[in-house]
């Protein structure tokens, strides 16, 4: 067995954090090598520095292929290697044809001139490789997500590829479709192209994986041999997880109160693929002064649930009842839903969350303008003194309340994010992963608000993909797993190999 | 608390300095219109700042103005109005027809008009923000639709002339009711008294700002701007008194201004307007009725484009069926000289009517120094890209 792939030594850093620390990898010739680990464990950031997006000089450590030391500048010279990474969000171009998306940017053509015959006759002995009985000519956007990886393993396999990266690849597969792309890697192997499969779904890569590379905070854990040992899918989890909690939670009297929100039944459909449902059959409650956490992985749903709650922001064709202090309630608009007492603070609060070109004054009141205003008029001066007052209370760190939001930390964005809503006075507030991409002290903070808000008797709901965090700072956490709840526990039985676990039992089951 | 007013008091200058940056755009453009007023009141030997020609310049872009207002509202949505020129010209027909044809008395036709103008934005309005067609196309198709519906109304001839009181809308001046040889005291006094009630209202607001902790802008600049504000409208009315005194479109066009300019910053419907043209998907999940504003600031466009071509019609004293051709461009092109995003939610009335002055003035004082129409048009073309590259140089520097 000679090694094809050495990574050494790997670290990468980036302002604040130290996204991987000495990671080493190897990958011999003709294997299918499993990467796992948690969300933000730094899979991604190691094989973007493998595929050279993050080129030569930005990162320490040395990658050898075949032998030689590499020095990739970008995409372009990993694939001139013959290494090809196929993300998790496909490349492909919907409405090009299935032949000319395999030949983007490596055309068929002499002297600039399309040549349709030999793009055509090389697509079907590609298509003939994966196995996929398809006219070259047909458009992506008619082919269904699996038949689209396939293509993309066919692009792949145009470019000679020797090491094929899979990220995530069955995430939005159903059973079938996953199995055969399953048995085209097994397949692919026997032809001596060696693959890196990323996936949470561990029973795929106990199935097919030669060995295993676990990541946990950016540093390897351990390279389990599927050959020479018995691996089981626990002990794979206990590598992902076993990290210990330090003390990076504010302490919290809790004091419960009466059951203030309830969803029965709560079924979503994609938003496009309507025979798609992205949220099944959920139901939950929270009482006043409780802080429910919602584990689960990327993709699991959570965000659309919270998002279909919060005035049908996202989906359709949604089923199901939202109860608010044992009453039914209308929440199906957002100007409803806040009228109720429901917000709904977003994971990404420069796309969803903040008007960045303005500023902290006008954006902290977007939500309840009517706070600041008499009739239809702005109180600028009432304006400015909530601003203020939240910029004191939430120490957003900022030169003043007229700074722009764009201008601010992530932290300090996220502040200003939560001071609109809090300012919305709600009774019920979802959070979509509130600490995301900001560092230690401003997470210390942030726990410490949502614990002032269950403290003044709100009932708060956490989405957040970091398990410690949910371990910390939750009453009782529910876990959801493609479109279901899978489990609940209250927070003193839980822990983070039972929260994988039952991630892990429920994966692909429900398709079965 | 206590580092923010300690930063505060060291950087003094550097406040300044950051404050002129963030605000480069909006004293940027004043000092531009400025500038190209000095050059043109030189180069034309004075004949610029005349009275009657001062009038004449009013008169001239009053149309562009008002239609300039509105298109700031569409512009700071996200949006563009390619129809404002066509429907301008319609409902300059449509007057034409009710009043001269029809012979039905002038300001129930007038009001008909702005009802019209109304119903054509909110039409356009309607599929721009419920189907989300793109305004770009929806008002194409409209520039396209109203400029044949004028020409059917009109069938294909100029028609006038219309009766006395209508013409006043637009070339009426305001009654005197001193009566004095030579000087137009009412202009003058109203002149006087706006720009004290401007002055005092502006004052006020930067004690109340100071109550609550220091205000942004430095006095220096508070000073400077007050200064050339209130110089500026008592100098340009006094020129005016001592002619013909103030015209009854300048009337409307300030009432216009004023009014738009307190809805844009002080209501609610201002500020959602500029949250959903900034970040349409934050302005949502905010509770804001994207589609409702996005609906109504066609609607008023629409009006604004009636008013504008009701006071064209009176100024030609006909309707003719090149009315309002092109015009849409000169509005659009005044709002971004004016500092307005082609994103979105970046822009201000005021900047849009000195956008609108701007080119008025270029217009005007070329004309008047006999240059030709080939070289106006291309010198225009040029200030309009130099300004948007002056803003994006800004911006990248900045961000």
């Amino acid at each position: 067995m000679t090694a094809l792939l050495e990574m050494k030594s790997i670290s990468k850093t980036f302002p604040g954090v130290r996204a991987l620390d000495n990671v080493n990898m190897t990958v011999t010739a003709g294997e299918i090598h499993a990467l796992v680990g948690e969300n933000g464990a730094g899979k991604s950031t190691l094989m973007k520095v493998l595929s050279g997006v993050y080129p030569h000089g930005e990162y320490e450590g040395e990658i050898l292929f075949e032998g030689t030391e590499r020095h990739f500048h970008g995409i372009a010279d990993s694939e001139r290697a013959g290494i090809v990474i196929i993300h998790q969000e496909l490349a492909l171009i919907p409405l090009l044809s299935i032949a000319e998306n395999i030949f983007l940017g490596n055309e068929r053509a002499k002297n600039g001139i399309m040549d349709w015959a030999e793009t055509f006759k090389r697509t079907e002995d590609l298509l003939k490789r994966v196995s996929l009985k398809e006219n070259p000519r047909t458009k992506i956007t008619h082919l269904g997500l699996g038949k689209q990886q396939l293509v993309e393993i066919a692009k792949a396999l145009s470019k000679e590829v020797k090491l094929l990266i899979l990220d995530e690849p069955t995430s939005s597969l159903n059973e079938k479709d996953s199995e055969a792309l399953l048995d085209l890697l097994v397949e692919l192997k026997g032809r001596g192209v060696a693959s890196i499969l990323i996936s949470h779904k561990l029973n795929e890569i106990t199935r097919v994986a030669d060995r295993i590379t676990v990541l946990r905070d950016g540093s390897t854990v351990s390279t389990l041999d599927c050959h020479s040992q018995d691996i089981s899918e626990a002990d794979i989890v206990r590598d992902m997880v076993g990290r210990e909690l330090k003390d990076r939670f504010p302490q919290r009297k809790v004091a419960l109160g009466e059951t203030v929100f309830e969803v029965r039944n709560w079924t979503v459909h994609h938003p496009i693929h309507a025979e798609r449902k992205v949220v099944k059959d959920v139901s939950f409650s929270v009482r006043a002064g409780e802080v429910v956490g919602i584990a689960g992985l990327m993709g699991a749903g959570r965000t659309e649930l919270a998002m279909s709650l919060f005035g049908r922001s996202y989906g359709q064709h949604i089923s199901g009842e939202v109860l608010m202090g044992g009453k039914p309630v209308d929440v199906s608009s957002v100007p409803k839903a806040i009228a109720n007492g429901l917000c709904y603070a977003t994971e990404d609060r420069k796309t969803y969350g903040l008007v960045l070109i303005n500023d902290i004054r006008h954006n902290v009141p977007l939500a309840n303008l009517g706070g600041v205003s008499k009739g239809l008029v702005v109180d600028a001066h009432a304006e400015r003194d909530v601003a203020q007052r939240y910029r004191e209370r939430m120490s957003i760190k900022s030169s003043g309340i007229d700074q722009k939001t764009g201008n601010l930390s992530g932290g300090n964005q996220q502040k200003v994010v939560l001071s609109k809503w809090l300012y919305a006075e709600p009774d019920v507030l979802i959070l979509d992963e509130p600490t995301r991409g900001i560092d230690v002290g401003a997470k210390y903070e942030i726990y410490t608000i949502i614990n002032d808000l269950a403290a003044a008797g709100k009932a708060v709901v956490v989405i957040s993909s970091e398990m410690p965090e949910l371990l910390g700072i939750s009453d009782r956490i529910h876990v959801m797993n493609e479109g279901r709840f899978v489990g609940e526990m209250p927070v003193s039985e839980a822990s983070q190999e039972k929260i994988m676990s039952l991630i892990v039992r429920s994966s692909g089951a429900a398709a079965a | 608390m206590a580092d923010i007013t300690e930063t505060r008091r060291e950087g003094g200058q550097m406040a300044t300095l950051a404050y002129l940056r963030n605000h480069m755009r909006e004293y940027g453009i004043l000092f531009a219109l400025i500038a190209i007023m000095v050059f043109f009141q030189i180069s034309t030997d004075g004949i610029l700042l005349r009275p009657t020609n001062l009038t004449n310049l009013v008169l001239q872009n009053s149309y562009i103005v008002i239609m300039a207002v509105g298109m700031l509202l569409v512009i700071v949505a996200g949006h563009i109005d390619l129809s404002v020129g066509s429907v301008m010209g319609f409902i300059g027909a449509l007057a034409a027809v009710l009043v001269v044809q029809m012979g039905i008395p002038w300001p129930i036709a007038a009001i008909m008009c702005l009802a019209v103008g109304a119903a054509i934005g909110a039409a356009q309005g309607y599929w721009i923000a419920y189907w989300r067609i793109p305004s770009f196309i929806v008002t194409l198709a409209g520039m396209l639709v109203f400029k044949g519906l004028m020409m059917v109304l009109l069938k294909g001839q100029s028609v006038g002339p219309f009766p006395e009181a209508f013409r006043s809308i637009a070339s009426g001046f305001i009654p005197d009711v001193f009566g004095l040889e030579g000087l137009h005291l009412t202009s003058l006094l109203l002149g006087i008294g706006t720009a004290a009630i401007l002055l005092a209202l502006s004052i006020s607001a930067r004690h109340k700002e100071q109550r609550q902790g220091a205000p942004e802008e430095p006095f220096a600049f508070f000073a400077a701007r007050n200064a050339i504000v209130v110089f500026a409208i008592v100098y340009l009315t006094y020129l005016m008194s001592t002619s013909r005194g103030l015209p009854n479109v300048f009337i409307v066009m300030a009432i216009l201004i004023v009014a738009y300019s307190f809805v844009a910053k002080h209501t609610t419907i201002g500020r959602r307007i500029y949250a959903v043209g900034g970040n349409k998907n934050a302005a949502k999940l905010s509770g804001i009725n994207a589609e409702r504003l996005t609906f109504l600031t066609f609607a008023n466009m629409g009006m604004l484009a009636a008013l504008a071509g009701l006071v064209f019609a009176a100024r030609l004293n006909m309707a003719t069926p090149k009315a309002g051709e092109t015009f849409e461009l000169d509005v659009i092109a005044a709002v971004f000289i004016g500092g307005a995003s082609m994103a979105g939610g970046v822009g201000t009335v005021v900047g849009a009517v000195v956008g609108a002055f701007i080119m008025g003035v270029m217009n005007n004082g070329m004309s008047i120094m006999g240059i030709g129409i080939d070289w106006q048009q291309m010198i225009k073309g040029l200030v309009l890209l130099a300004a948007v590259i002056f803003d994006v140089y800004n911006k990248n520097k900045a961000g």
